[in-house]
């Protein structure tokens, strides 16, 4: 498609395109403030920021507050700084994101090349628990983690994450593998190719965009859970945003911003980052989450 | 020999029949246990006398009564809808504004799009942390423009009982309404422009092109967004946590707080399961129409 066709056939006047514009930039400013002046913030001592204006720019600059929210703020009872947190954050969105993934892609490919009776229903119950409320799984959830004697550990969010993951890595892969041309699936069954080697040597080379997608998209929903972090972790084992959610809402002692404002930053940071980095993929994701097919 | 090849042949598709339902088995499996067995289990804990822990004796409706007369479970049910409808309503006509100004051929278009789309990027604790400040009559918007010379200029919404839930409302369409431009941008850049040059020709206004020509064709785009914004209205929990704590009070308490409350610091596990089955219900009598009418369109 053209790059001019892309856009609408309307004609507007002059005025109306100024006031567009007005209207657009004024938007763009409304999303940028909150984040950006907590950005310039974060760079202040405290004392500019109670007693200053918070629009302006720091007269001295400083990256004090980065280091104590990284590795000296008191989270809870511990002065041990953000950093184990972000760390206990990779080491379980990464296992999540991939285990996941996995499934979805066996999954999205049975469901759409070797259909049988029931597999629509069956798609059905899996598109049914992306959208659950998860407060009703948290009770019973809490009881099996303590009955797999993983309750208030890393593995134990793995798993959380892994099984309330697959019904969206399944819709994705789904949406996905149902363009894809059957005719081929079954010139290779014919050939004598089995299940697995279609899936590996003809599904999987043409999947690179939808595995994007998947890993992009579950990552960011596992890495700003706070629901089930702040229900099945305990202590030392919290996730990212529980912690910075103590860090902030801690009662004990003055109110340091800079240092929440800085350890905000960095619990946004990742994410933040594979949108700038894929935001193509991130808005896939969104589609293929909401306009399904 | 000729024998043993083929029952080999015959074990090997009829291994390969089985596979796909073997592949998708331990999925199915999961779902049955961790979704539905676990909603089949909070439901029949909402008809117990569950305090502290799950306990067993029946108690049939008595929660469900008691819930509705927990004074802050109506305070969490109006709130909702005071929020889902600030926050669908506003966030859609953002959105919706957004993408068609975005698509009148706007130079900058690459730039302005993901500053619209970023907020969705984020955790609802860092736009909590954010808004909270931002807001913050001491060193926030109120302390800055009285700094500037509007000395009488006061906004302390989030430190009032009864405006605080409007916090809530402008933070969550912060962080949704390029979401929700996103959809309906990608509904207009799928309308067939030759229509619309022939009304045109006819001497439509364009006013009257985006009334009668261009929103109609915009229904999927729409239902979509009502479905998607109205299921995260419902199960909002992070963001009210991050920018008020449900208070002041209990003042922007929603049924997700009220649930979580209940359930583990209050020790009233009955009155939250029965909370979390309300939660769900409302939600599948919005999906469960749509999940089905997506998947028979597809047939």
């Amino acid at each position: 498609m053209a790059v001019a066709s892309a856009d609408t056939a309307i004609r507007t006047s002059r005025i109306t395109r100024a006031f567009i514009y007005l209207f657009l930039l004024l938007f763009a400013l409304f999303y940028l403030l909150p984040f950006g002046i907590m950005l310039v913030n974060s760079l202040k001592p405290l004392s500019e920021i109670t007693g200053g204006n918070m629009i302006a720019l720091p007269q001295d600059w400083t990256i004090a507050p980065w280091l104590s929210a990284w590795s000296t703020a008191q989270i809870g009872v511990e002065p041990t700084g953000l950093r184990p947190y972000f760390i206990n954050s990779l080491v379980m969105a990464i296992p999540a994101v991939v285990l996941s993934t996995v499934v979805g892609a066996l999954n999205g490919y049975v469901l759409t090349k070797w259909q049988f009776r029931g597999s629509t229903i069956i798609f059905g119950l899996l598109l049914f628990s992306c959208f659950i409320p998860f407060q009703i799984v948290l009770i019973p959830m809490a009881r099996i983690l303590g009955l797999l004697d993983i309750a208030g550990t890393t593995p134990g969010l793995i798993l959380v994450h892994f099984v309330y993951g697959i019904g969206f890595t399944t819709l994705y892969f789904r949406n996905y593998y149902a363009a894809f041309p059957t005719e081929l699936v079954r010139a290779a069954q014919i050939d004598g190719a089995g299940f697995f080697q279609i899936f590996w040597r003809i599904m999987l080379p043409s999947s690179g965009p939808i595995i994007a997608v998947s890993f992009i998209w579950q990552f960011t929903n596992i890495w700003n859970d706070f629901l089930f972090g702040a229900s099945f972790a305990s202590g030392g084992s919290a996730p990212m945003t529980v912690a910075l959610n103590n860090l902030v809402n801690s009662s004990t002692g003055v109110r340091e911003y800079n240092v929440h404002f800085a350890g905000a930053i960095m619990a946004a940071a990742p994410t933040l980052l594979v949108y700038i980095v894929a935001g193509r993929y991130f808005v896939r994701g969104l589609m293929a989450g909401s306009v399904k097919g | 020999m000729a024998a043993s090849t083929d029952t080999g042949v015959d074990l090997r598709t009829r291994l390969q029949t089985w596979l796909p339902k073997l592949v998708l088995s331990p999925s199915l499996a999961i779902m049955l246990v961790f979704v539905y067995g676990f909603i089949a289990f909070t439901i029949y804990l909402s008809f117990t006398d569950s305090r502290m822990l799950p306990s067993f004796g029946w108690v049939g409706w008595d929660n469900y009564d008691r819930l509705f007369r927990i004074r802050e479970w109506n305070t969490a049910i109006s709130n909702l809808a005071v929020f889902a409808t600030l926050y669908i309503g506003i966030s859609t006509l953002i959105g919706l504004s957004l993408a068609i100004f975005l698509d009148q051929k706007i130079r900058g278009e690459g730039v302005l799009r993901p500053i619209f789309l970023y907020p969705m990027a984020l955790s609802f604790i860092v736009t909590g942390t954010a808004w909270k400040w931002f807001l913050d009559p001491a060193i926030g918007l109120e302390n800055t423009m009285q700094l500037w010379g509007w000395e009488s200029f006061s906004f302390t919404w989030i430190k009032d009982r009864e405006m605080a839930i409007y916090t809530v409302v402008i933070a969550a369409v912060w962080q949704s309404s390029g979401f929700v431009m996103a959809m309906f941008l990608a509904g207009l850049r799928g309308i067939d422009n030759e229509i619309l040059k022939a009304a045109q020709i006819d001497g439509a206004s364009n006013w009257n092109l985006y009334r009668r020509i261009i929103l109609p064709q915009l229904r999927p785009a729409f239902l979509s967004a009502f479905v998607i914004l109205s299921h995260l209205a419902i199960k909002s929990y992070d963001l009210v946590i991050a920018l008020t704590g449900g208070g002041p009070g209990n003042a922007t308490a929603l049924p997700a707080t009220f649930m979580y409350s209940y359930t583990f610091t209050r020790n009233q596990m009955g009155i939250g399961a029965a909370s979390a089955v309300i939660m769900l219900m409302t939600i599948a009598a919005i999906m469960v129409p749509y999940l089905y009418a997506e998947l028979k369109e597809k047939k």
